[in-house]
């Protein structure tokens, strides 16, 4: 009943109409999509400095509000571009574009990079921002630090992720989390490099001097704890340089 | 003869309705044929994400068995499997992608469970089961039927997983505050899968003593 010829017909008709309604979805929506992603970022960094009451409908204006310096630094830690208020709105920036998966995997590389610095001016205190990118269990996570003016001390963190385990893994988001890190130092007294450190087990086993580079880790989510820990380290190791020259 | 009865039945007979009834209890998917049950482990850990999951699996198995039911006379027996995996892929990248455009922060939660919908062996095998041979209506009913069989126990299992493993329900912290001063503490095994799966048997327990038509006789 069924010829070869006809199931042929038939797997191509389908294969052309599930392509075309789908492509035709996914173009529809584009839009609605990337402002939801841009939104999210604008709601991260602004999170990070712990500005208060900011939501999926007032970011856009509170981003332009706080944010008063868009910087991109380069590998020597040498200022490229610094876009103002003054030159347009915050979120057409270059630095707001850069795609921080492309600039980390060029450095992977040992190729120069670009990577962008938000300065937030919160009740006149400056605060610096820089996100972050790395792999989790599943896939990408990323997040933003909120550093002191000193570029020392935590301000704030926040972080996200495409895929991890919900209860687990994807708990990196949740406030227990990310709290922790506020206080916390990514250099030494001897200005040397710690970084921060997710500790599975807990801070208590760090010695005393190490805790304030130390947070505790997530049970259950030790895969995902492990790509915050190589996130942060290597993230913050490609803007030691600028850091060093401004501290 | 048989056609003519069929044209006159009801929209919800007796017959009909049972299609719904049916996997709630008595033939549900997870707790008699055990279906389904890598998702009702991963996502049960807090109460949205499975309520949101639930959703999206009724939409799309009730709007799968319907096409399939549609499609029933012209698919070639020979890659049937591969048309109703069409079928389900596309229907879940659709419902992945307004998830995305119109309510990000939901798709965020869900990430990749949305995508898994597409393993979910309930609905290829309703498809095969039930839609394969059956008329559109009676089709799209039983496609909601087991999608609710299925939502209503990970809703269950993701209920007390969270209460007992996290003190909160839908984030929102219901243990007082009190409780842990008085040294009480989450669960953390409640938050890993394994006890998830414990969850579903104590469920199978429960609906069998209540259900005494699901023991076996021997």
């Amino acid at each position: 009943m069924y010829t070869n010829g006809y199931i042929f017909r038939y797997a191509a008709i389908m294969v052309i109409i599930a392509a075309a309604l789908l492509s035709t979805a996914a173009m529809l929506l584009k839009p609605f999509q990337e402002r939801n992603v841009a939104i999210d970022k604008m709601g991260g960094i602004l999170a990070s400095a712990k500005i208060p009451d900011v939501n999926a409908t007032n970011a856009i204006k509170l981003f332009n509000e706080y944010v008063k310096e868009e910087i991109v630094v380069n590998q020597d830690g040498e200022v490229v571009e610094s876009y103002l208020a003054k030159d347009g709105k915050m979120q057409e920036g270059k630095a707001f574009s850069i795609d921080m998966k492309k600039e980390l995997y060029k450095k992977s590389k040992g190729e120069p990079y670009e990577l962008p610095l938000y300065v937030i001016d919160k009740d006149g205190k400056t605060i610096y921002i820089i996100p972050f990118r790395g792999v989790g269990l599943w896939g990408p996570i990323w997040g933003n630090m909120a550093l002191n003016d000193d570029l020392n001390t935590i301000v704030g963190v926040t972080f996200g992720h495409k895929g991890e385990t919900p209860g687990l893994g994807a708990e990196i988001i949740a406030d227990f989390f990310t709290k922790q890190f506020v206080g916390k130092k990514i250099f030494d007294d001897d200005n040397q490099f710690k970084s921060i450190t997710v500790v599975k087990g807990g801070v208590q086993k760090l010695p005393e001097n190490l805790r304030i580079h130390g947070v505790d880790a997530i049970s259950g989510g030790t895969i995902t704890c492990n790509g915050v820990n190589d996130m942060l380290e290597d993230v913050l190791r490609s803007y030691l340089p600028y850091l060093q020259k401004n501290r | 003869m048989s056609a003519e009865i069929k044209e006159r039945e009801p929209l919800f007979s007796a017959k009909n309705m049972k299609l719904i009834k049916n996997p709630i209890n008595i033939s549900n998917p997870i707790t008699v044929q055990v279906l389904g049950i890598c998702s009702a482990l991963a996502v049960t850990a807090k109460l949205m994400p499975a309520i949101v999951l639930s959703i999206s699996v009724i939409v799309v198995m009730a709007a799968a068995n319907v096409i399939i039911s549609l499609l029933r006379d012209g698919i070639p027996p020979r890659i049937r499997i591969i048309v109703q995996l069409v079928v389900i892929a596309s229907l879940v990248i659709l419902v992945d992608q307004v998830l995305k455009a119109f309510v990000y922060d939901v798709s965020k939660q869900l990430s990749v469970f949305v995508g898994l919908i597409i393993t979910n062996c309930i609905i290829m095998g309703r498809l095969e089961a039930f839609a394969m041979s059956n008329k559109p209506w009676p089709a799209f009913l039983d496609g909601i039927g087991n999608a609710l069989g299925y939502g209503i126990i990970l809703v269950v299992i993701a209920f007390f997983r969270e209460l007992l493993g996290s003190g909160t329900i839908f984030d929102f912290q219901v243990i007082p505050q009190a409780f842990y001063e008085f040294g009480y503490q989450n669960n953390g095994l409640m938050i890993l899968p394994p006890m998830a799966l414990i969850t579903v048997g104590v469920i199978i327990w429960v609906q069998r003593y209540y259900t005494r038509d699901l023991i076996e006789k021997n």
